[in-house]
């Protein structure tokens, strides 16, 4: 029996996940596999409501996101009402369906910030990873507009084996654009990622030569005192311990996905866990009562070899998600940690990656039609 | 010379009660700032140079003594961080 746990802090960050329409087909979308058979949206009002909840309890982060959740017609409505709720409003976008009145819109509205996402440096390989002829022009444009309307960008780019060679070119794309932060994502494997991890993960050749330009990359930056700021998410499948997911279950963030199911984290969903709705029960019963926010609270829940760990307060046994993927039981302890008893399906998906052969087309792209494929089983 | 600090665009400085401190928001980011770095960022509206920011904590701050070491410090490095810029 795991119960309420009175101790946990407020719930700092939300993120709103608005809708999972998204014009764009990436093959390490981290919505669900089945998103095409969860089409239910959260009114207006419903949303509206989530984040007066959410800021009474001390949420000071919001991001809108997706999906792309520019597809949203009150989206301008939803960030005047955060903005005036206090929470500074991120909005993580493709790019597309944006236009310079938008943009000037969402200033109006109060939005302190835009991240826009590319999939590649160039237009080609951008285009066939986001399975859209016109994405990488859209996309200049709009980090142009964004730029020209002040506000701060951040440029977000998530890595794999087919674009992490183009490190020095994206930088320097980000910085002819004038981001202010740039992320690059090494790719983490839920959702369609997981599906196609063969067809993604870099070897570690590639992600050696990666950070090495990255690293230079920096250094060149703050000789000149350059205010962009480079973020390099490197991959956990090539570390010897886990990552500290999320700072900890149900610790700062919490994820209200499209139909209102509540989340500790984007990926939690694909847990053999019941998770709360927003429809059913106040976000602040969510967070500090419901089952599915106490599962892995504390360490109380840990089996070993994390129980007896002096590591676990740092990294609270790693991954829930990654645990449940890999082992097929949540509460086991991460496999990127050496210590534990699957640590090999780790080195063996490193062995795969230097030998994967897979292209582009060999992805599977997230769309409907194969979303339905993956729901059907 | 420059010496009036204005925080970056994109940066917000305010009180959070539930952390019961006040905080600097930036995309995807937030610090939560302690007594002292927040009294001076309170001050920080880019009208006010640094030697009235410091004349008007010591005012508030009368029992605290000279702050223009504390201050200068704290401003230098929320420059380096690119928190601020200087006008």
């Amino acid at each position: 029996m795991r119960c309420s746990d009175a101790s946990a802090g407020p719930p700092l960050w939300l993120l709103a996940e608005l809708t999972y329409r998204c014009p764009l087909q990436c093959p390490y979308c981290s919505n669900p596999l089945d998103y095409a058979d969860r089409e239910q949206e959260l009114s207006t009002e419903q949303w509206l409501d989530v984040l007066r909840q959410g800021r009474a309890m001390g949420a000071a982060q919001l991001g809108f996101s997706g999906g792309e959740p520019l597809v949203r017609k009150d989206l301008p409505e939803l960030i005047a009402g955060a903005r005036e709720l206090g929470y500074y409003t991120n909005l993580i976008t493709s790019g597309l369906g944006l236009t310079e009145a938008k943009v000037q819109a969402f200033a109006e509205a109060g939005l302190d910030h835009i991240q826009v996402s590319f999939q590649a440096s160039d237009p080609e390989l951008n285009n066939a990873v986001a399975g859209s002829k016109k994405a990488f022009e859209q996309k200049l444009a709009m980090a142009r507009a964004v730029k020209e309307a002040g506000y701060p960008m951040v440029l977000n780019f998530v890595i794999h084996r087919h674009n992490i060679h183009q490190m020095s070119d994206i930088l320097t794309l980000c910085e002819s654009l004038g981001a202010d932060y740039v992320e690059l994502a090494t790719c983490q494997y839920y959702g369609w990622a997981f599906a196609n991890r063969e067809g993604l993960m870099p070897s570690r050749g590639q992600l050696e030569t990666a950070e090495a330009t990255v690293n230079r990359f920096r250094d060149d930056l703050r000789k000149q005192g350059h205010p962009m700021k480079v973020i390099f998410v490197t991959p956990d499948y090539y570390e010897e311990r886990p990552k500290a997911c999320m700072n900890g279950w149900g610790s700062l963030f919490l994820t209200v996905a499209p139909d209102g199911t509540a989340l500790p984290c984007h990926s939690a969903r694909l847990l053999p866990i019941e998770f709360p709705n927003v429809q059913s029960m106040s976000l602040e019963e969510i967070w500090y009562q419901s089952p599915g926010f106490n599962h892995y609270r504390g360490d109380s829940w840990m089996p070993e070899p994390c129980r007896s760990c002096d590591e676990k307060g740092k990294d609270f046994g790693g991954c829930r998600c990654q645990a449940y993927l890999l082992t097929g039981d949540a509460d086991n302890a991460d496999p990127v940690c050496a210590k534990s008893p699957h640590h090999d399906r780790i080195l063996a998906a490193r062995t795969a990656a230097e030998h994967a052969t897979a292209g582009l087309d060999d992805l599977v792209y997230r769309n409907t039609k194969n979303s339905r494929v993956f729901f059907r089983k | 010379m420059a010496d009036i600090p204005n925080l970056r665009r994109g940066f917000r400085f305010q009180w959070e009660p539930a952390q019961q401190s006040h905080v600097l928001l930036y995309p995807e980011g937030m610090v939560k700032l302690n007594a002292s770095a927040g009294a001076i960022l309170a001050e920080v509206d880019g009208v006010q140079s640094i030697q009235e920011i410091i004349a008007s904590l010591e005012s508030k701050f009368p029992e605290a003594g000279s702050l223009s070491g504390d201050v200068e410090q704290f401003l230098a490095d929320a420059a380096n961080q690119h928190w601020i810029e200087w006008l």
